[in-house]
C-alpha cells in the first residue's frame, strides 16, 4: 500500500494537534499556528485540512468540551492516531537524514 | 461591500446574514463545532485585528465553509437498499390502501366520484358536440377548395349577405373567369319534391345541380357512375331513397318520375351525406338542365340573361393554384357591372369558403359575423365551467378529507415511510378516484347521448377509434388527479411526525381560504346559469305570447306541388267544405308562418322619391282572410261581390305606418306601374321571426301565384278524422302526389326551435351545475360538522340550542353564497343584457328574476347544509364528548 503522503500544511496542522493534545480543536489550532509560526492562516483552510487528515486516518475526533465563550456549543476535539504518529516520525526521520547529509563545513558556514 | 459594513458599527457581533447563512447551510453534522469555533475565532479576531476585520474574516470564512447545494447526507441506519417508491409491490399496496379508504368513507367517495363523473360527462358531451360542429362538412374531400358565391351590400343602412344569385352568374364565372375554377355548379335549392316509381310515391328533399356536381362533392357511388348526371333526363338517388323506392332491386337504369311530370332514368346511387354536412337533406340530385327546361321562369332567366332575378345558388371549386381571397377580388364587381341600377346597394360578390358555411353564416345589421360559432364558444365555456365546478368539488373534498389524515401521515412517518412514498400514495389515491369517475362518465355519456342528440339535433357517437379523443380524456383525467392530489401529496407529506402525533400541529388560519374561494366560484357560475336559463325561457314565453294577428289552431297547409291542384280551385274548395271537416279553404303564395317574398317597386302618393322601399308581398285568394282569421282595423276584406277587388290589396298596420298614410282605405298604390286600391287594413300578422318587428306587407289577390293551400279544420271534429276525409278529396284531385300536410301551429312552434334548444341545454347545464355545487357543499358541510363535533358537544352542554348550532354551522356557507350572488348578479346582468339586445322584440331584465334566482340558490344551499348541521346539532353531547 502506498504510504499516505503528508503535505507541508498537513504536517504543521498534525504537529499542532500533537502539541495541543487534549485541547486540539479547529479554532485553537488556527490560533496556535498563527501565534507561534507568525503565519497567517485562515480558519477554513485549517478546517478543511483537518477533515482531510481525518479522511486519511491521521487524526480521529470526538465531540465535547462545550464552553460559554462558544455559546455552549460542543467542540470537535482531535487526537493523533497511531498512523498519524508514524507519519510524523517518518517525516522527521527523512528530514534528519537529509540534515545529516549536509557537510559539516557547510553547516559551519551557515553559522549553525 | 456595502451590506457587509452597513449597520455593522452598531452591532458588535458577526454579520447577521453570515450567521444566518451559516445556520442554514452548514454541512450536515457540523453545526455545533463550526458555529462554536467561528464564535471563538470572531472574538479572537476582534482582539487581534479589530471589529471590522473580524467581521470580514467571519463572512469570508462562512462563505467558504457553507455547502448550499449539498443535501444532508443521511447515513442509512441499516444496510437495506433504499426503498423504491414505485416498486410494483408498493403500487399494489398504494392502490389497496386507496381502495380501503374509498370504501371506508362511502359517502364522500360516492359524492366525489359521482360529482366528478357528472362533470366529466358533461364536458365530454360538449366536447363531442363542439367536435361535431367544428368538423362540419369535413366529409367532402374538396373541403378546402369549395365555396359558395355570395352577395353582400347595404340596404337602408343595414348590411345584408345572401347566397341568392342570378341565373347567368354560373355561365359568367365559367366563361370569363374559368381559369380560377375547377367546377362551377348551379343549384336550385334543396326542396321538397315528389318521387314516384310505380305505385310508390314519396316526398323527398333534393336538388337540381350542374353535371359536374358529383365530381366536386366527391359522391361515394354505390351503383352507377358520377357521370350519370350528364344525361339531361337522369337522377342520382341517395342510398336511403333508393332503398325506399326500389327495395332490394337494383335501381340503376329504371325509369321514374319527379313531381309527377318529369320522366327520368336512375343513373346512379350514392352514399347518403353524413348528418353533419350542409347537404344532408340532399336525398337526390337531378340535372340542372332538366330544371331549366322544365320551369319556364328559370329558362327565361337563363336565356334572357336576367341579372335582376336572384333566385339560385352557385357553388364553385376553385382551381388548385387559386385562393379564395384572390378570386373574390376578381369577381367582386360582377353584379355591379351587369345590373348598374342596383349601384345604390353597393353590391359585392365574393366567395364564402366551405369551412365558413356552417359556423360563420349569419350577420348582424352592421355586417359583423354572428354565426353558430358563438354557440360553439358559449357551450365550450359552459363545458369548461361545469368541469371546473366538478374539479373544484373534487379538490375541496380531497383537501378537506386529507386534513383528517394528518395523523395517518404522522404514524406512517414514525414507522419509516419516506416522503416520496407518501406522495405516491396520495397521488395514486386521487388517480384511482379519477379513474373510477372517468369510467362512470363514459357510461353516463353512453346513456345520455340519444337524448342529447335529440335535443341538440345531432347524430353524435363516442369517438371510440379517435386517438385524440382518448388522449384528451386520459390527459385530462391524469391532470385532474394530479392537481386534486397535489395538496395532500405535497403538503401533508411534509408534516413532521412528532408535531402531528403530539397534537401541536395546527392547520393554518387560512387553510380554508382557497376552499371558500372555490365555493364562491362554484356558486357564481351556478347562479349565473340559473339566471340565464330563466331569462332565456322568459324571452321565449314573451315571444310566444305575442299577438300573431290570425288564428293558428286548426290551420293546415298543403303544398301545391303538382299542376293539377292549380286548375280546380273552386271545385276543390266546395268539395272540401262539403265533407264537413273543413270550414274554409284558400290558396296563397306563402303559408301564414313564412313571409317568403319581399319586393320593391312600389309607389304611392306622398312617397319620398329617394326612399328605397321594401314590402313583403303575399298573393292570396278571396277566402284567405276567412280561412286564417285575420282581423281588420279599417276597411273590409277582399270580396267576390266587388268586381274591382281583383286589383284590391290589403295592407297590414305596419305598412300603413311605413308609408305614412293617414286615411289608407280607398287610396291607390302602384307596384311596377300596375295600380292597386287599398280595401282594408289588418292587424299585423306575424309571419316572420317572432323576435323581430312585423314586416310591412301587401296582400294582393292573385289565384295564379299560389304555392300553398290553407285549410281551416272544423273545430267540432277530431283532426285525425278530418284529415282522413281531406285526404280522400286530395286523392281525387291530385292522384299523382302523396297527401302531405303541415299544421300551422307546429310550424309556428318551430320558429322557436333554436331558442328552445338553447333554453333546454342551458337549463340542463344549470341544473347540473347546481347539482354538482350542492354535492360539493354537502360534502364540505358534513366535513365541517364532523370536525366540530366536540365543539358542538361543548356548546350544547353549556346550553346552546339546536337552532344556535344550526345557525353556527350554516352561517359560513350562507355568507359564501351571498358573496357569490353579489358577483353573479352584475355578471348575468351584463351577459344577458347583451344577449337580449340581439332581439328587437325582447323581454326586460326584471329585478325579480335576480331575486328569485338568489333566493333559490340560498334555499338550496340551506337545505343542503341544514341536513348536515341539524344532524350534527342533534347528536347527544354525551356521545361526542365521551372520548375525552
Amino acid at each position: 500500500m502506498k504510504r499516505a503522503f503528508l503535505g507541508e500544511l498537513e504536517e504543521i496542522v498534525l504537529l499542532t494537534v500533537a502539541a495541543l493534545q487534549e485541547s486540539a480543536y479547529c479554532a485553537s489550532i488556527t490560533q496556535t499556528i498563527e501565534q507561534q509560526m507568525a503565519r497567517s492562516i485562515s480558519f477554513p483552510t485549517v478546517h478543511t485540512t483537518l477533515q482531510r487528515l481525518e479522511e486519511k486516518g491521521f487524526v480521529s475526533s470526538r465531540m465535547g468540551g462545550a464552553t460559554a465563550e462558544r455559546g455552549g456549543r460542543q467542540k470537535r476535539l482531535f487526537t493523533v492516531t497511531a498512523a498519524g504518529q508514524r507519519a510524523l516520525i517518518d517525516s522527521r526521520q527523512v528530514r534528519s537524514q537529509l540534515w545529516e547529509q549536509i557537510p559539516t563545513q557547510v553547516l559551519q558556514l551557515w553559522g549553525i | 461591500m456595502g451590506y457587509l459594513t452597513n449597520g455593522g458599527e452598531n452591532h458588535p457581533g458577526p454579520p447577521r446574514w453570515a450567521e444566518w447563512l451559516l445556520s442554514r447551510f452548514t454541512p450536515h453534522g457540523m453545526e455545533d463545532e463550526l458555529q462554536g469555533d467561528l464564535q471563538e475565532m470572531f472574538a479572537y479576531w476582534v482582539k487581534t485585528a479589530g471589529l471590522r476585520v473580524a467581521r470580514r474574516r467571519y463572512a469570508v470564512a462562512v462563505l467558504r465553509l457553507i455547502r448550499p447545494f449539498s443535501r444532508p447526507v443521511t447515513r442509512p441506519v441499516h444496510d437495506d437498499p433504499q426503498p423504491f417508491p414505485f416498486h410494483p409491490a408498493m403500487i399494489r399496496n398504494y392502490l389497496k390502501i386507496a381502495f380501503r379508504n374509498l370504501v371506508k368513507n362511502g359517502v364522500y367517495s360516492s359524492i366525489n366520484i359521482g360529482g366528478l363523473a357528472l362533470g366529466m360527462a358533461v364536458a365530454m358531451l360538449i366536447g363531442l358536440w363542439m367536435y361535431d360542429e367544428l368538423t362540419f362538412d369535413r366529409y367532402f374531400r374538396n373541403y378546402d377548395r369549395i365555396a359558395k358565391v355570395m352577395q353582400t351590400g347595404n340596404f337602408n343602412g343595414e348590411v345584408f349577405h345572401g347566397s341568392y344569385n342570378p341565373a347567368p352568374m354560373g355561365p359568367e364565372l365559367r366563361t370569363k373567369y374559368g381559369d380560377n375554377f375547377t367546377h362551377v355548379i348551379m343549384s336550385s335549392w334543396t326542396d321538397d319534391h315528389i318521387l314516384a316509381f310505380g305505385d310508390k310515391k314519396f316526398t323527398r328533399t333534393g336538388n337540381y345541380l350542374s353535371a359536374d356536381a358529383p365530381e366536386m362533392l366527391t359522391l361515394k357511388m354505390l351503383g352507377g357512375t358520377r357521370a350519370g348526371l350528364k344525361d339531361p333526363a337522369s337522377i342520382l338517388l341517395s342510398k336511403s331513397v333508393a332503398d325506399a323506392l326500389f327495395g332490394t332491386t337494383d335501381p340503376v337504369g329504371k325509369m321514374m318520375k319527379i313531381d309527377n311530370k318529369l320522366d327520368v332514368k336512375v343513373t346512379g346511387v350514392y352514399e347518403d351525406f353524413p348528418y353533419n354536412t350542409e347537404f344532408r337533406e340532399m336525398k337526390f340530385i337531378a340535372p340542372w338542365d332538366l330544371y331549366v327546361s322544365s320551369e319556364n321562369w328559370v329558362r327565361e332567366a337563363q336565356d334572357k340573361v336576367e341579372w335582376g332575378n336572384n333566385s339560385w345558388q352557385v357553388l364553385v371549386q376553385i382551381a388548385p393554384n387559386a385562393t379564395f381571397d384572390a378570386v373574390s377580388d376578381k369577381i367582386r364587381d360582377i353584379r355591379l357591372k351587369h345590373s348598374p341600377e342596383v349601384a345604390f346597394l353597393k353590391p359585392k360578390v365574393y366567395l364564402q369558403p366551405m369551412r365558413a358555411w356552417h359556423l360563420y353564416t349569419g350577420w348582424d345589421k352592421a355586417g359583423k359575423v354572428e354565426g353558430r360559432i358563438q354557440y360553439v364558444w358559449l357551450f365550450g365555456i359552459i363545458g369548461v365551467f361545469v368541469l371546473l365546478l366538478a374539479c373544484i368539488n373534487f379538490m375541496n373534498l380531497s383537501t378537506a378529507r386529507s386534513e383528517k389524515r394528518a395523523k395517518e401521515v404522522g404514524i406512517r412517518k414514525a414507522v419509516g415511510s419516506q416522503r416520496s412514498q407518501l406522495i405516491s400514495q396520495f397521488f395514486s389515491e386521487s388517480l384511482l378516484v379519477v379513474g373510477f369517475a372517468f369510467g362512470l362518465s363514459i357510461l353516463l355519456v353512453l346513456l345520455t347521448l340519444p337524448v342529447f342528440n335529440e335535443v341538440a339535433d345531432k347524430r353524435i357517437g363516442i369517438l371510440w377509434s379517435n386517438p385524440v379523443f382518448w388522449l384528451g380524456c386520459i390527459g385530462f383525467s391524469v391532470l385532474t388527479g394530479l392537481i386534486a392530489g397535489s395538496y395532500p401529496a405535497l403538503y401533508l407529506s411534509s408534516f413532521q411526525a412528532v408535531k402531528v402525533l403530539k397534537g401541536t400541529f395546527r392547520v393554518g388560519r387560512f387553510a380554508s381560504l382557497p376552499r371558500q374561494v372555490l365555493v364562491v366560484v362554484q356558486f357564481t357560475v351556478s347562479v349565473t346559469l340559473i339566471i340565464g336559463t330563466i331569462i332565456v325561457f322568459r324571452q321565449i314565453e314573451h315571444a310566444k305570447n305575442r299577438p300573431v294577428g290570425y288564428e293558428r289552431s286548426g290551420l293546415v297547409t298543403v303544398a301545391m306541388n303538382t299542376p293539377e291542384l292549380h286548375q280546380h280551385y273552386n271545385a276543390l274548395r266546395s268539395e272540401l267544405i262539403r265533407t264537413g271537416a273543413v270550414i274554409d279553404m284558400a290558396t296563397s303564395s306563402a303559408p301564414a308562418t313564412d313571409l317568403n317574398s319581399q319586393n320593391s317597386g312600389f309607389d304611392w302618393v306622398g312617397k319620398d322619391p329617394n326612399f328605397k322601399e321594401n314590402f313583403g308581398t303575399i298573393a292570396v285568394s278571396h277566402d284567405f282572410g276567412k280561412t286564417v282569421g285575420w282581423q281588420f282595423v279599417q276597411g273590409r276584406d277582399l270580396s267576390r261581390q266587388f268586381a274591382g277587388d281583383s286589383s284590391g290589396v290589403v295592407l297590414n298596420e305596419t305598412a300603413v305606418r311605413y308609408m305614412g298614410l293617414k286615411e289608407p282605405v280607398g287610396k291607390q298604390i302602384k307596384w311596377n306601374g300596375r295600380p292597386f286600391r287599398i280595401v282594408g287594413v289588418i292587424r299585423d300578422m306575424l309571419m316572420d321571426s317572432p323576435f323581430e318587428p312585423v314586416t310591412q306587407t301587401v296582400y294582393m289577390l292573385d289565384y295564379g301565384w299560389a304555392n300553398v293551400i290553407n285549410i281551416k279544420l272544423n273545430p267540432a271534429r277530431s283532426a285525425g278524422e278530418s284529415l282522413a276525409k281531406i285526404e280522400t278529396v286530395f286523392r281525387k284531385f291530385n292522384p299523382g302526389s302523396p297527401f302531405d300536410y303541415r299544421f300551422t301551429e307546429q310550424e309556428y312552434a318551430s320558429k322557436f326551435a333554436s331558442e328552445e334548444r338553447i333554453a333546454r341545454l342551458a337549463s340542463g347545464f344549470a341544473m347540473l351545475a347546481i347539482l354538482i355545487s350542492c354535492l360539493g357543499l354537502f360534502g364540505l358541510a358534513s366535513f365541517v360538522a364532523e370536525q366540530r363535533t366536540k365543539e358542538i358537544g361543548v356548546r350544547k352542554v353549556l346550553g346552546a340550542s339546536v337552532a344556535n348550532v344550526w345557525v353556527l354551522l350554516s352561517r359560513d356557507f350562507v355568507i359564501l353564497v351571498i358573496i357569490a350572488l353579489g358577483i353573479a348578479t352584475p355578471l348575468a346582468w351584463y351577459l344577458l343584457g347583451n344577449w337580449l339586445q340581439k332581439y328587437t322584440y325582447h323581454t326586460e331584465l326584471s329585478w325579480w328574476i335576480f331575486a328569485v334566482s338568489g333566493a333559490g340558490a340560498l334555499l338550496v344551499t340551506l337545505l343542503t347544509v341544514s341536513f348536515q348541521s341539524i344532524k350534527a346539532a342533534l347528536i347527544n353531547p354525551v356521545k361526542s364528548l365521551r372520548s375525552e
